[in-house]
């Protein structure tokens, strides 16, 4: 299935080449959770800090048992701040 | 110790510069900077006066560890009234000018009347002295600090001034200091200006030190510093990306406000987001940022430095803007970008570099250009109302055009320079200003983020995300995560966010040294400076004394429990997108609870017994 898959700050490396503007419709594979997802990138676990499903942040208890749908977008920060 | 003892009063009406030593008493309730400077406001000036009268003051202060080794011991303040808000204003700002001020020995200067002809003030250590401004007079912040420097002969010279908005009366006028950094909030450039007082430039060379505990305090220090160093944001995250790299957090949870706060969610957020600005232009190859920057004693440098292309529209023909300089923070980007629908990286660039030129603050001018635009595509502002300029959102033509009209003070600048608040009265739409207490709202939506709507209409300064950053809880999970769609447990965050802020604020710290150090980090630095009693909790108690001590202030000015709300577009019109689709902000239904936890009545009003708990009454 297809999810949108975006990263940002420093976890821009995992994108795939053909990523524009932080962001790029990727294949997984079906029923996968929110941290297969994110072992399937590369990304180190504790890196992708700031995990947001649709829009709403996913607590790390969750992100084993969070299964993601197609077109789905999740999005990546590492640990952020400014104001 | 680390205070000097120190203040310097300038009356400008007479021209008399005299020194007094700091009251000891007030020194130990208040810690310095914004908390001592406003003590000292509200027991010399009537908190009912006219801002712009000759009655208001305005306090420079320095905290205790202001000019230290301490890792971001650079922070300043400026305390007077507000012309915006007519609340007690409460302006910080970073650079080198507020470490100068210390190392020239003195903790505070408070300027009081008006002087008859235009002035600034020069100092070089104890040597202090009023000088004709009448050659800068009417110039911007750049030319003023360039003639200072060249009169002075002196490179090291730190220079904060107005430019040309505060003289003509601008409502939100700022002082800049060292080109790009700004005591930039609630009009306190104004209240500069209105006292003829074109700038302040010192030279210090007597060092701070007279430090409590030498030993303790750099050890502390140095612990802290490796603290920074090693966290995320602090260490990583601010120097790459600075403040900016919000704006996709923000909007992805759909709680950027887009068109004057009629959205949640901009389309063009990732287009001057933070990462734009390190990406490669199209047009010329070159990224926006050039470099990141700190302020002194600053080992994070979140502060950015860009570059426009030269052939962006904007600044065509105008090499003086070729340079690079002071780039865009967060909240100035969402402010001229995402309130006006506008996406254009270099044009806001530009933007910002006139705000920076000529003092005045990019959240609130861009905050009342999309109050004007959402009034013009209404129908309420016509072409001539506007000189002919197209206030259609997403113009980036009208938001140049405009930044150039508030900085000359010509045409529909004029109306601009009012803030959207009395811009919005003046043509009959009142209810399309997005403030609170008269101050626009920074970049941060109360219907997706509950918590901050909360702060902003508590916050006495008017609407303002540093008085009680609940953000870094409600979405960046720091010091722990909270639901940002949630009410509950918000007047409890905002009340702890608030008071410890009032404490980190009034030390002489960068409150962003908070996303790493937590009070635990800060009170042995404290300590190693001023003295034991300075504990995690008498730091609590403090912060939560200043609040309350504001709040009285502007309860004495006439503003009420009616005025702690927000705007009825957020607490009526529900968001239309993302997580918080459906949502209004539940500000009234938190504020009983966040009054109760404060000690305050149902009135809003400080209860005798708490301000006797917090010494504020005998």
């Amino acid at each position: 299935m297809n999810i949108t898959l975006k990263c940002f700050a420093g976890l821009k490396r995992h994108l795939p080449p053909h990523a524009k503007a932080n962001q790029a419709v990727v294949e997984v594979d079906d029923n996968i959770s929110v941290y297969q997802a994110i072992d399937y990138f590369n990304i180190d676990r504790e890196e992708a800090y700031l995990v947001i499903l649709n829009g709403v942040f996913v607590c790390p208890p969750d992100r084993d048992s969070r299964i993601l749908k197609e077109n789905d977008t999740l999005a990546l920060w590492p640990e952020v701040a400014g104001g | 110790m680390s205070w000097t003892g120190k203040i310097l009063r300038i009356n400008l009406t007479s021209g008399d510069i005299t020194t007094e030593v700091l009251n000891e008493q007030w020194k130990k309730e208040y810690l310095g900077s914004r908390g001592l400077a406003t003590k000292y406001l509200t027991e010399e000036i009537d908190p009912a006066c006219d801002p712009l009268s000759i009655e208001n003051k305005m306090i420079m202060a320095t905290g205790p560890l202001t000019g230290t080794m301490a890792a971001t011991g650079g922070r300043y303040v400026v305390v007077t009234k507000g012309p915006l808000t007519n609340c007690v204003a409460c302006s910080n700002s970073g650079g080198f000018i507020g470490a100068e001020m210390k190392s020239a020995g003195w903790d505070m200067i408070i300027f009081e009347g008006k002087s008859p002809e235009p002035v600034y003030l020069y100092i070089e250590n104890d040597k202090a002295e009023l000088l004709p401004a009448d050659e800068i007079w009417g110039t911007s912040v750049w030319s003023t600090d360039e003639w200072l420097h060249n009169k002075h002969q002196d490179p090291s010279l730190r220079i904060a001034a107005v430019g040309r908005p505060a003289e003509n009366g601008c409502l939100y006028a700022g002082i800049v200091n060292d080109l790009h950094r700004a005591a930039g909030r609630s009009g306190v450039g104004t209240v500069m200006a209105s006292k003829n007082l074109k700038a302040v430039a010192i030279r210090g060379t007597l060092g701070v030190g007279n430090l409590a505990d030498p030993a303790g305090f750099m050890k502390a220090v140095n612990e802290g510093k490796a603290v920074l160093a090693d966290n995320a944001v602090t260490g990583q995250g601010l120097p790459a990306y600075g403040t900016q790299v919000l704006m996709n957090v923000i909007n992805e949870i759909g709680a950027l406000p887009t068109n004057n706060m009629q959205d949640v969610q901009f389309d063009g957020a990732h287009a001057i987001s933070g990462e734009a600005m390190s990406e490669p232009r199209k047009s010329d190859g070159r990224t926006n940022l050039t470099t990141n920057a700190a302020c002194f004693g600053c080992t994070i440098a979140c502060g950015r430095i860009s570059t426009i292309d030269q052939g962006h529209f904007s600044v065509k023909n105008k090499a003086k803007y070729w340079g690079n300089s002071g780039g865009l923070e967060f909240e100035a980007a969402w402010a001229l970008g995402a309130d006006n629908g506008v996406n254009d990286l270099d044009a806001l660039t530009y933007v910002n570099f006139i705000c920076n030129e000529d003092g005045f603050d990019p959240i609130t001018f861009g905050a009342t250009v999309a109050a004007a635009m959402e009034m013009f595509e209404a129908g309420d502002l016509t072409l001539e109302d506007t000189g002919g300029i197209e206030f259609n959102f997403g113009s980036a033509e009208a938001l140049t055009q405009s930044v150039e009209l508030v900085a000359s003070g010509e045409g529909f600048g004029q109306d601009l320079a009012l803030g959207s608040k009395r811009l919005c009265e003046k043509y009959g739409r009142p209810e399309l200003s997005m403030t609170v207490k008269g101050q626009e709202f920074p970049a941060y939506d109360p219907r997706g983020i509950q918590g901050i709507g909360l702060n902003y209409a508590t916050s006495n300064r008017g609407a303002c995300h540093v008085r009680g950053y609940t953000v870094a809880s409600e979405v960046l999970g720091i010091p722990e995560k909270t639901d940002p769609l949630t009410a509950v447990g918000k007047p409890g965050l905002v009340k702890a966010f608030q008071d410890i802020t009032a404490s980190v604020d009034s030390s002489g710290l960068c409150l962003f040294t908070t996303f790493a150090w937590s009070l635990e980090n800060i009170a042995p630095q404290i300590q190693g400076a001023c003295g034991s009693e300075w504990t995690v909790d008498y730091l609590l108690e403090v912060g939560e004394r200043i609040w309350n001590l504001e709040r009285e202030f502007n309860l004495k000015a006439g503003i009420t429990s009616a005025d702690d709300t927000l705007p009825a577009r957020l607490k009526e019109e529900a968001a239309k997108t993302g997580p918080a689709k459906g949502l209004v902000s539940q500000v009234e239904a938190m504020m009983p609870e966040y009054y109760q936890l404060r000690g305050w009545g149902e009135d809003g009003i400080p209860t005798d017994e708490t301000l006797k708990r917090l010494s504020l009454k005998g």
